[in-house]
């Protein structure tokens, strides 16, 4: 599990060498999320408040059971309510907990400039270092879920941390614990995906043909994960993306573009110097002057043409 | 100021005031933006005393940039249009290279590559300020969606890299021409150097001279 020592990250943002990494041999974890098994109770939101001391302001009943309106740097999950008519005619209410994924591949960190400000953990964990954040608000262009938030008060990045402080000392995280269906199960990654496994085969027993595991491969899989019964269709819960994957413009903003770039202004002023020192400065001589003097003498010894 | 008395101005401290405030606030973006441009010039960002204060000034940077920078448009814009003078001094742009001055066609005020210049900065001052406002988290990170702002500072960053490759130019023309740095500093030029790079000018100042002249110099 991740530790305090920090050393044993997989990936540092705005970072050129090898973090860190000699302590991670470890498993690679995950929040498997059975969509299935959710009431809508909030349990799991009121424990990440209460575990990681967060209150958001509270805001106005805005004709739904979402509450607050939307995830911000003091709600870092959200239970999503949505409405949906089935081809049978039969509404479903499809709930879900919204939250950082903790992608493999995080498009956050990727787009991150501040050195060190979002790690990844060798247990799949992505977390923000919150003291090294400058509130640029990359992260936000870089997440291809819509999960970071900048705090107006601070300047500062904030998401669910998967609660990586207990997940550090062998416990599970706080809306797990909380969590009275058990719709919200934690461990090895590879657990997970056989606990999903089991759940899926039952639903697709019980009728949800559709029934699947939300792991998109598009980011490289995420270490939180849904069980679905319309996994042919994520975005019916809320608009989960269908296929979430780091948008090609942040993919060229990071790109090859940046060494490139630096490398052609290196090289700019290096051949500016190379011009100096072999072309030589642009001096005015001496002839120039008496030239130049001349065009002034005769100018003002000439008679204007117009006068009459 | 202590001038020659052959001394002809070509910068008025109007000009000159408004060129430096511009210089200042462009190279200090320079330096906060590559800070965040690319991992490696992070270090840049104890310029500004830390990440926090670099990011929080550098978008006010810009904004007096931007202000400082139409009052250079507005003063220079004339003297910067385009004529058939550039043309020919652009097909001449390899004895301009080896300073061979006798095979580079008289030119007026401004030459080919100092106009390249105004008009390079002309765009790419705007398209950065704007482009910077879409991305300016603190008071328009709401106004515009995700997908904007993506594009936003993708243009932002391709437009930094031009204005500063224009810019590695433009401040090297002014040290490889000797004393075009004297002319933005004290405001003159020496009839010498009008006559070796701005020909034309001179004449034009010289036709001028006698033109406008007082009676009394003619009596
Ligand atoms: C003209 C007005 C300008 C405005 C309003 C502006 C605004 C911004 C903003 C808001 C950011 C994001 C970081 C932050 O919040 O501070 C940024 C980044 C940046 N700016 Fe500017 N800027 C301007 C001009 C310039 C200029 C003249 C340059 C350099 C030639 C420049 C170079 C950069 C670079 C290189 C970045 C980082 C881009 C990246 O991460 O790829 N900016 N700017
Ligand atoms: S806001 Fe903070 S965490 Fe997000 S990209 Fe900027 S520095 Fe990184
Ligand atoms: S969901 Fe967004 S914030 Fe969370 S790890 Fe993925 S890219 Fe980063």
């Amino acid at each position: 599990m991740s530790d305090l020592q920090s050393q044993d990250y997989v990936r540092r943002s705005a970072s050129t060498l090898t973090p860190p990494s000699v302590r991670s041999h470890e498993d690679e974890v995950a929040k498997l999320i059975d969509v299935s098994r959710c009431i809508g109770c909030k349990a799991c939101q009121s424990a990440c408040m209460e575990w990681n001391d967060l209150r958001p302001e509270v805001g106005h009943f805005e004709g739904s059971y979402e509450n607050p309106a939307d995830l911000g740097p003091s709600v870092w999950t959200l239970m999503k309510f949505a409405e949906h008519e089935n081809e049978q005619g039969n509404l479903e209410w499809l709930i879900r907990k919204d939250g950082c994924m903790h992608c493999e591949d995080p498009g956050c960190l990727k787009a991150c400039p501040a050195p060190g400000a979002i790690v990844q953990y060798a247990n799949g964990i992505v977390d923000f270092i919150s003291d090294k954040c400058i509130g640029c608000g990359y992260c936000v262009k870089g997440c291809p879920f819509n999960i970071p938030r900048i705090s107006k008060q601070d300047h500062k990045s904030y998401k669910c941390t998967l609660c990586s402080d207990r997940v550090s000392v062998g416990l599970e995280p706080a809306c797990v614990k909380a969590c009275p269906t058990g719709a919200i199960m934690f461990g090895s990654k590879t657990d997970m995906k056989h606990q999903a496994a089991e759940r899926i085969e039952d639903l697709k027993s019980r009728g949800f043909d559709q029934a699947g595991l939300y792991d998109p491969p598009e980011v490289g899989g995420t270490h939180v994960m849904y069980v679905l019964h319309h996994a042919d269709k994520p975005s019916l819960y809320s608009g989960l993306p269908d296929k979430p994957r780091i948008s090609p413009v942040v993919g060229a903003w990071k790109g090859f573009i940046k060494p490139l770039a630096v490398a052609g202004i290196a090289l700019a002023a290096v051949g500016a110097f190379f011009h100096w020192i072999t072309a030589g400065p642009n001096e005015v001589t001496e002839e120039d002057e008496a030239e130049g003097e001349r065009v002034l003498r005769e100018a003002d010894a000439h008679e204007p043409e117009k006068s009459p | 100021m202590t001038r020659p008395n052959n001394a002809i101005t070509r910068y008025t401290a109007a000009n000159r005031v408004n060129h430096w405030i511009t210089a200042l606030c462009f190279v200090l973006l320079t330096l906060s933006g590559l800070a965040m441009f690319h991992p490696m010039l992070f270090f840049l960002s104890g310029l500004f005393g830390g990440g926090q204060w670099m990011r929080a000034a550098h978008p006010w940077i810009g904004i007096v940039l931007m202000a400082s920078y139409l009052g250079l448009i507005i003063q220079f814009w004339r003297e910067n249009l385009v004529n058939r003078d550039d043309v020919a001094w652009m097909k001449s742009i390899r004895y301009v290279a080896v300073n061979d001055e006798e095979h580079v066609p008289p030119v007026g005020r401004n030459n080919a590559g100092q106009k390249m210049v105004f008009w390079s900065m002309t765009l790419l001052v705007p398209a950065l300020f704007f482009s910077g406002l879409l991305i300016w988290e603190v008071y328009f990170g709401a106004a515009t969606s995700i997908p904007v702002q993506r594009v936003a500072v993708l243009v932002h960053s391709l437009a930094a890299i031009a204005a500063i490759l224009v810019w590695v130019v433009h401040v090297y023309a002014a040290i490889w021409i000797r004393h075009s740095v004297r002319a933005m500093t004290q405001g003159y030029v020496t009839p010498g150097w009008a006559w070796r790079h701005h020909r034309k000018w001179l004449w034009e100042l010289a036709s001028e001279q006698h033109d406008k002249a007082p009676p009394r110099k003619h009596p």
